[in-house]
């Protein structure tokens, strides 16, 4: 890393810490959106970027997480149990849970999914989500479509969660952590592994290696990491529902990947960025130009869309700094 | 179980099952021939439906109106391909589904700025609205005339790619496309054909679920999805596969739906029986996939390659 990565590196770590400092609650509650959804898009990167597996399915995962968060405070506000245990709103048991429900479901459904390649990968992954998108419809004990409102945030031992800048900087954590970890996997052993899987999978069968196993692997840890988004989510918006689930949020997730810059370490990030600014700022704009013209921001994001994918394929860190990594 | 119900979930089924066939059959030509993965095929079963409401107000005649939304939705499938998809061929998936996914956004916002977000109940003519007595209970023609037309429909595509010239080129590609691009063969207007056509029957699908289901924003995304599970339980690319997938969907889904509420009353309460049966129901199909992938990794009846 030159000596410029590393002080674009150092501004925007310290950006980032000082945004709560400005005391605009809703600028901290935007950035923490973006935070949030830049853990999520960074775990999708594993399978996307590292793995060459367009993943399409990858909501199932976030969903998983959030429902995780809002099926734990409806058991303890009623004060009842979840399959005879007793419920818990620290957010650490709830990552806990999230990481064994998400990795179970990943293990089951990537076993099948990862015997095929290319399209039918994205068919099924895409399928085995809108399986749980519907079965949470369907689950009126959890108020199925309606989703679970929530009245406060998962508790986090002496963390003051509840206070947004506290939630902030918790968020904050556990992103820098996640980036770190995956700098590392990156030049790993079990990295290189994968890459390489994803650039000649036979030959790497060849040389020895259970390819299959390694993809599962990062299929796991990515499913995993994407529930562990999925809890914040859920704490940040006071609400759980199917919508997190729906293929659009997975579509948004590849999105972000694909728009920051794929396979690259702060892409996926910028991407995330990028993105819920133009959710966020676009239909304004659009409003100066038409009043009501706004709500129809996505006829705008569409065909954008479609130019980043037929002309800009290494997306905005590609066309910023002219190489990832 | 009664068999007067069975019967007419069985005809429900197949009305489904023919309905997907139409999506799945140029999905997977689309997959098999061009190795394009297509979202916006759910715009183009949108698009059927709103252009037939729109259609029916301009002519006043069903089938007309039917008849003109194929072609404006062929020729939008086109001018699609032309313009956008046609460039991404051979190019990694994920931009595909990226510029797919780009469209969808497109279409959906677009037709909601044209036709108002509220949904349009579609009113069939006057011969297609009543009801026949089949088994000795009514039974809506609407639906029996959506099974016939879906039925003809996938007998004209056996010709078509059996035993015409065209088919014998979409054959030919899917099994090389380089050879008959090597041959002479126009191969840029063979896919845009080929893509007109699929978009053509997905809006034939559209514009038969109009009168059944409501016409409304979002309406392609679901029974794409459900195309895409019958697609992968076929074979990816075959046409014979998309058939035997479709009615296999479309029966699982229905019987599911209609009785495994009562199946499971049999065992538990009937609350836990509804709410368990209705889960389990919603899910049946993606259960049938991801069984018929333990044992046959490339669907039922894989297509040649």
């Amino acid at each position: 890393m030159g000596w410029r990565w590393r002080i674009l590196l150092a501004l925007a770590l310290l950006s980032a810490l000082l945004i709560p400092w400005t005391g605009d609650d809703y600028l901290v509650k935007l950035a923490t959106r973006i935070l949030i959804f830049a853990l999520a898009a960074s775990a999708l990167d594993l399978v996307l970027g590292l793995g060459g597996l367009v993943s399409f399915g990858h909501a199932a995962f976030l969903g998983l997480g959030a429902y995780v968060v809002g099926i734990m405070f409806l058991h303890d506000f009623e004060g009842t149990g979840f399959l005879g245990l007793a419920p818990s709103q620290d957010i650490f048991v709830q990552f806990l849970l999230a990481a064994l429900v998400a990795g179970g479901f990943a293990l089951a459904t990537g076993a099948v999914c990862l015997r095929t390649r290319g399209v039918a990968f994205i068919m099924i992954t895409l399928a085995f989500a809108q399986m749980l998108f519907f079965f949470f419809v369907s689950l009126r004990r959890y108020n199925g479509e309606d989703g679970i409102a929530l009245w406060n945030r998962s508790r986090g031992g002496w963390l003051e969660l509840e206070d947004q800048r506290t939630f902030y900087y918790f968020v904050l954590a556990c992103l820098v952590l996640f980036l770190v970890f995956a700098a590392r996997l990156y030049h790993s052993r079990f990295g290189r592994v994968v890459r390489g899987s994803k650039d000649n999978d036979r030959r790497m069968r060849a040389l020895g290696f259970p390819t299959y196993r390694y993809r599962l692997t990062a299929y796991l840890l990515s499913a995993v990491v994407t529930s562990i988004a999925g809890v914040l989510l859920a704490n940040a918006t006071y609400f759980v529902g199917p919508a997190y689930l729906s293929w659009h949020m997975s579509g948004q997730l590849i999105v972000m990947v694909v728009l920051g810059g794929i396979g690259t370490l702060f892409g996926p990030v910028l991407g995330a960025a990028l993105f819920i600014l133009l959710e966020e700022f676009l239909p304004d704009v659009l409003d100066l130009f038409a009043a009501g013209a706004g709500e129809y921001w996505m006829l705008l994001l569409g065909p954008l869309l479609v130019i980043v994918a037929l002309f800009a394929r290494r997306g905005l860190l590609g066309v910023l700094v002219g190489t990832g990594r | 179980m009664d068999l007067l119900l069975l019967l007419q979930q069985t005809l429900n089924g197949l009305q489904l099952g023919v309905m997907l066939f139409l999506m799945a059959a140029g999905l997977t030509l689309i997959f098999g021939i061009m190795d394009l993965i297509n979202l916006a095929h759910g715009s183009f079963y949108m698009l059927g439906a709103y252009l037939t409401a729109w259609t029916m107000g301009l002519v006043d005649a069903f089938l007309p109106a039917i008849a003109l939304a194929l072609l404006i939705t062929a020729a939008v499938g086109f001018l699609v391909e032309v313009t956008a998809l046609r460039r991404l061929y051979g190019r990694d998936h994920l931009y595909q589904v990226l510029a797919t996914f780009g469209l969808i956004l497109f279409f959906n916002e677009g037709l909601k700025l044209l036709f108002g977000p509220q949904p349009i109940f579609l009113q069939p003519p006057a011969w297609l609205s009543g009801q026949v007595p089949l088994f000795g209970a009514p039974y809506p023609v609407i639906r029996l005339a959506i099974i016939a037309v879906g039925l003809a429909s996938a007998l004209l595509l056996w010709w078509l790619i059996g035993h015409t010239r065209l088919g014998m080129l979409i054959r030919a590609g899917a099994d090389d496309r380089e050879m008959v691009q090597a041959l002479g063969v126009d191969i840029a207007r063979l896919f845009g054909l080929i893509f007109a056509l699929g978009a053509a029957l997905a809006a034939l699908a559209g514009a038969m679920a109009g009168p059944v289901l409501a016409v409304r924003i979002g309406m392609g995304e679901d029974i794409l999805i459900l195309a895409f599970v019958v697609i992968v339980i076929g074979g990816i690319g075959s046409i014979r596969g998309a058939f035997l997938g479709a009615l296999l969907v479309g029966l699982v889904d229905t019987y599911g739906r209609a009785m495994l509420p009562d199946l499971l009353a049999m065992f538990l309460e009937r609350t836990v029986a509804d709410a368990a049966g209705a889960s389990i129901a919603s899910m049946a199909i993606y259960i049938l996939m991801a069984l018929v992938l333990a044992f046959r990794p490339r669907g039922l009846l894989p297509a040649r390659s």
